[in-house]
């Protein structure tokens, strides 16, 4: 039974590859072979994470989410330094959004402090966790949570504008309301949150969940401030994509401090992240988002799964 | 908080009449001013220490391929192993190629808590928005005690 699953495994292996050739097949190439000089996983790692930047702004998703299970998979280092690297891509990610968001009044302020308090608190006990955890369990919780994450892209349906009956008493008090623009129609879109004490309770979880695995939060945060607390999915997405600058912040001080961030991961993972997703805007019109998409859930299920095996050991 | 925005607060709804300009307020435009130009510094930061780095006109504390041969293992056995500084030490070792390229890393991971002192934390006292006053500060102390290493650094 455990034989069938694992040469079932191995075909989907082999089929994921092959719909990302060149990075999957240079990371084959360099990984089997042990007399690979050192210079070499830079370099790849460069290759693998400016594809992974085309591919996560083509499917709309963090680049944190696809750099942590598929560089801890298939490169040789330890999940310390790809969890700190991988937080780094996502702060980098994060920060180089924000601005433009903000001044569109597409991530609001009001909406994503609050939030990131939590967020970032938690991230820190997340991040303790996740560096005291044995390597086997971590590899295993993480194989789980990214599986868990492709589920959630397959299944998650968003609401562009939900119906908010009205502020509820703690988005009141804390004036969490405005307006923005839809470029689009030109209309003026009024909104405000509801379920707002539900929708921070949440976030303990998410900030510990992005601390413990390294991810960037995205793929948590928008149907959180979209579908629970009823925030236009414009204003989550943005607003989600500011936040991770702050809760990845406090996490990556914790990698730093522990000396899990070395720069000859980190470095060519950030700027290999940044110029993909140059690239990944200028093709996104000619792009198909649903293939994109698809093909971006099967990387997350195949990494998922790779990753829970070998935490058992099986690979 | 502007007059305008907070009529548009007061009557929330989901859709409304065609605007061609949208509020947004001041302190969140000088934050993201901040934030964008800090993050390009950062990465231009990372960009130069790294190529020093790379190119070996200024030698790692350990050689990047010794690194190489030590990166499977945990930090913190990485530490022990290569004799490497806790915490914040590498700041007194930027002789080291490695250690000025976490120069740009540690920059672009403090500018939230430049942007947050600089212009949110003035703006909501001018405002006397206490609580929202509150959740920065509490934020600018978690952030701190974060990057200070009080919380723990080094070794597990």
């Amino acid at each position: 039974m455990m034989n069938t699953l694992i040469e079932k495994f191995n075909a989907f292996t082999v089929a994921v590859s092959s719909a990302m050739p060149d990075a999957a097949n240079a990371v084959s190439a360099a990984a089997g072979n042990p007399d690979t000089p050192w210079w070499v996983w830079p370099a790849v790692l460069f290759v693998t994470t400016f594809v992974l930047g085309i591919v996560a702004v083509l499917a709309g998703v963090g680049g944190g989410v696809l750099f942590v299970p598929i560089v801890g998979s298939f490169f040789p280092f330890h999940l310390d330094f790809v969890r700190g690297a991988g937080l780094i891509v996502a702060l980098a990610g994060a920060l180089a959004a924000g601005p433009g968001l903000l001044k569109k009044g597409l991530a609001n302020l009001r909406l994503a402090l609050p939030v990131a308090l939590i967020a970032s608190t938690f991230s820190i006990i997340g991040a303790f966790i996740g560096l005291a955890l044995p390597q086997n369990i971590l590899q295993m919780a993480l194989g789980a949570t990214i599986c868990a994450i492709a589920v959630l892209f397959i299944f998650s349906k968003n609401s562009d504008i939900p119906n908010v009956p009205g502020p509820d008493g703690l988005s009141k008090k804390l004036k969490i309301s405005g307006t923005y623009i839809e470029e689009s129609t030109g209309r003026q879109i009024d909104w405000t949150v509801h379920r707002t004490l539900k929708g921070y309770l949440t976030f303990i979880f998410i900030g510990l969940i992005a601390g413990m695995f390294g991810l960037g939060a995205g793929w948590a945060n928008v149907p959180v401030l979209n579908l629970l607390m009823g925030a236009p999915l414009k204003l989550a997405v943005g607003s989600s994509k500011f936040l991770l600058s702050i809760t990845d912040t406090s996490a990556a001080w914790i990698y730093l401090n522990k000396g899990a961030v070395l720069p000859i991961i980190a470095v060519p993972s950030v700027l290999g992240i940044m110029l993909g997703s140059q690239v990944g805007v200028k093709l996104l019109s000619k792009s198909k988002p649903k293939a994109v998409r698809y093909l971006v859930i099967a990387m997350l299920l195949f990494a998922g799964i790779n990753s829970f095996l070998k935490g058992l050991g099986v690979m | 908080m502007a007059k305008e925005q907070l009529a548009a607060q007061q009557a929330p709804k989901s859709s409304g009449k065609v605007q061609s300009k949208m509020h947004v307020p001041a302190e969140q435009v000088a934050y993201a001013n901040m934030i964008n130009y800090g993050q390009w510094l950062g990465v231009g930061i990372l960009v130069i220490t790294f190529f020093i780095y790379m190119s070996g006109m200024m030698p790692g504390f350990v050689p990047p391929s010794e690194v190489a041969q030590t990166w499977h293992l945990s930090c913190e056995e990485f530490l022990k192993t290569n004799g490497m500084p806790h915490g914040w030490e590498w700041l007194g070792m930027l002789r080291y190629g490695n250690f000025l390229s976490l120069l740009g890393i540690a920059w672009l991971a403090g500018l939230t808590i430049i942007a947050y002192l600089a212009f949110l934390v003035p703006a909501y006292l001018k405002q006397k928005d206490t609580p929202f006053l509150t959740i920065v500060a509490v934020e600018i102390i978690v952030l701190v005690l974060a990057a200070s290493g009080i919380l723990g650094s080094g070794g597990h």
